[in-house]
């Protein structure tokens, strides 16, 4: 009965964004934009390109996996169909593990067409194992979308939600390393920048194109992410709220 | 199916206090197994929240409120009841039939049950349109043929036959009489009091408190009038009655004055 709960939502989920192409194409297409800009800008210098490519291949999941959990959720609340899910014979952890399960599959999609296209045809240089980068940049999605459904309960309205790209998303890109090398920063913005979960999902993306062995700071990061993951989808859970005012 | 006597729904004392305020206050009744029970009352009297506390969706119940036999919002209760809110609560861009299947899969309902309610909400030939593009009518019948699937042993539904067909209504009505018919309990609201006679037992509520917990022939008999509406007009002045001699000031310090 957990596995049919669970499928059939994430069933339903897939046959929602099925209906809906141009979110679909939007996720697929932007990313995929984006780099080929990218790779453009840095036409005379391919090693920069080659320095934020790969971290940028695990931001991209992450941002756009929030946005569409954090909207998708905000629906079921705001339509009445969570209230109603909540009357029937399905878990919470159920309900989440459905959206977890869809939007890991799209977020395969995602990674491998991103991927495929920076490494295949925009010649990133990335020296980590092809497959564990997806792995990574999936892991980044599940993240997104847990961090979205969990900050979806704190909205009332799509417009609030939407806000809260800039409110959870921008101060993590802006320190996650991108921009200045996390052991550059000022002391307390390096703190910061430790606690907070895209740094490390940056960091992994960091080493898988730069390093060529799976290190254990490799998996320490990837642990951290999965953590994370976890985290935010249990205190997702606990915004489920069965009985409501 | 569960053993729970008599009643499928026995509250007493109920009380629901929402954003500080008393919307339920002292509210006791009993809904007999196997029988269509309207809950009427005007917009904002209290019957969604009643609703929300029957199927466990409501925060703040205090008395006694038991369905099938346990505590409201009992696990075991989550396939036993069939609840309809009143705005339709189904996957505006998912079609009939993708709505039903997804809900028929959580409650294990088979593809003839499926093809079993689609005929009783008359959407069979709608059922690949997407619910986006249905009518207010339509979606809202969507959304109750979700609450038929499975074999529930109450049905919740709130305001079911708001802005539908004169004939669909009767239709449904006479789907509502054939499920009590065969053991099903139905709570079924309306803020139209035409819809009375079509129950055989009433709830009125007004104001948070239950003004009358009898069937359609025996309120009439005691108000001594001709149709629900009237009778509920009598048992409003019959409640205020008692109080006129006192202060107005002690009227409106009554737990429902905020409303």
């Amino acid at each position: 009965m957990t596995g049919t709960a669970t499928t059939a939502t994430a069933r339903r989920v897939l046959g929602q964004l099925r209906h809906d192409p141009r979110t679909v194409a939007l996720m697929l297409l932007v990313p995929c934009v984006l780099l080929t800009l990218l790779y453009w800008l840095y036409d005379d210098r391919p090693e920069q390109f080659d320095h934020i490519g790969g971290p940028l291949l695990g931001i991209f999941p992450f941002v756009v996996m929030f946005l569409v959990a954090s909207v998708a959720t905000l629906r079921e609340r705001s339509t009445g169909t969570l209230e109603r899910l909540l009357t029937m014979p399905i878990g919470k952890m159920q309900l989440i593990g459905g959206y977890a399960l869809a939007f890991g599959i799209v977020a395969v999609l995602q990674a491998a067409v991103a991927t495929g296209l920076a490494i295949g045809l925009l010649d990133l240089d990335v020296v980590g194992p092809t497959w564990l980068i997806l792995c990574v940049a999936v892991l980044n999605a599940l993240l997104g979308m847990a961090l979205g459904l969990l900050v979806s309960a704190f909205a009332d309205t799509e417009f609030q939600a939407v806000q809260f790209l800039p409110a959870v998303i921008l101060p993590q890109f802006l320190l996650c390393g991108l921009f200045v090398p996390r052991d550059h920063m000022q002391p307390v913005l390096e703190a910061v920048s430790d606690v907070l979960p895209l740094s490390y999902a940056v960091d992994a993306m960091t080493r898988l194109s730069t390093e060529h062995e799976v290190s254990g700071l490799l998996l320490r990061d990837v642990a951290v992410i999965a953590g994370c993951v976890l985290a935010a989808l249990g205190l997702g859970a606990l915004t489920l709220r069965r009985r409501t005012p | 199916m569960m053993n729970y006597g008599e009643d499928a729904i026995r509250a007493e004392g109920l009380r629901v206090v929402r954003g500080g305020r008393v919307v339920l206050d002292d509210v006791s009744f009993a809904v007999p197994r196997g029988s269509v029970t309207g809950l009427l009352g005007p917009s904002g009297c209290g019957k969604s929240t009643l609703m929300r506390a029957i199927v466990g969706v409501q925060a703040r119940v205090s008395g006694r409120l038991d369905v099938l036999g346990r505590p409201a919002g009992h696990r075991r209760l989550r396939s036993a009841i069939g609840y309809v809110t009143q705005a339709p609560s189904v996957y505006a861009d998912l079609t009939v039939r993708e709505n039903l299947r997804y809900f028929g899969r959580l409650l294990g309902a088979s593809t003839e049950d499926l093809d079993r309610v689609l005929r009783e909400v008359d959407l069979t030939d709608r059922q690949d349109a997407p619910v986006a593009r249905l009518s207010g009518g339509q979606r809202a019948r969507v959304s109750l043929a979700a609450a038929l699937l499975g074999t529930p042993e109450l049905l919740v539904l709130d305001e079911p036959t708001v802005g539908l067909d004169p004939v669909l209504r009767r239709d449904l009505w006479g789907l509502f009489h054939r499920l009590a018919a065969g053991g099903v309990t139905l709570l079924v609201s309306s803020h139209v009091m035409d819809e009375a006679e079509r129950c055989e037992r009433l709830l009125l509520l007004r104001d948070g408190a239950l003004l009358a917990d009898d069937t359609p022939a025996a309120l009439l008999a005691r108000t001594g009038t001709e149709d629900a509406e009237a009778a509920f007009l009598a048992l409003v002045d019959a409640a205020a009655e008692p109080e006129t001699p006192t202060t107005s000031a002690a009227t409106a310090a009554g737990p429902r004055s905020a409303s």
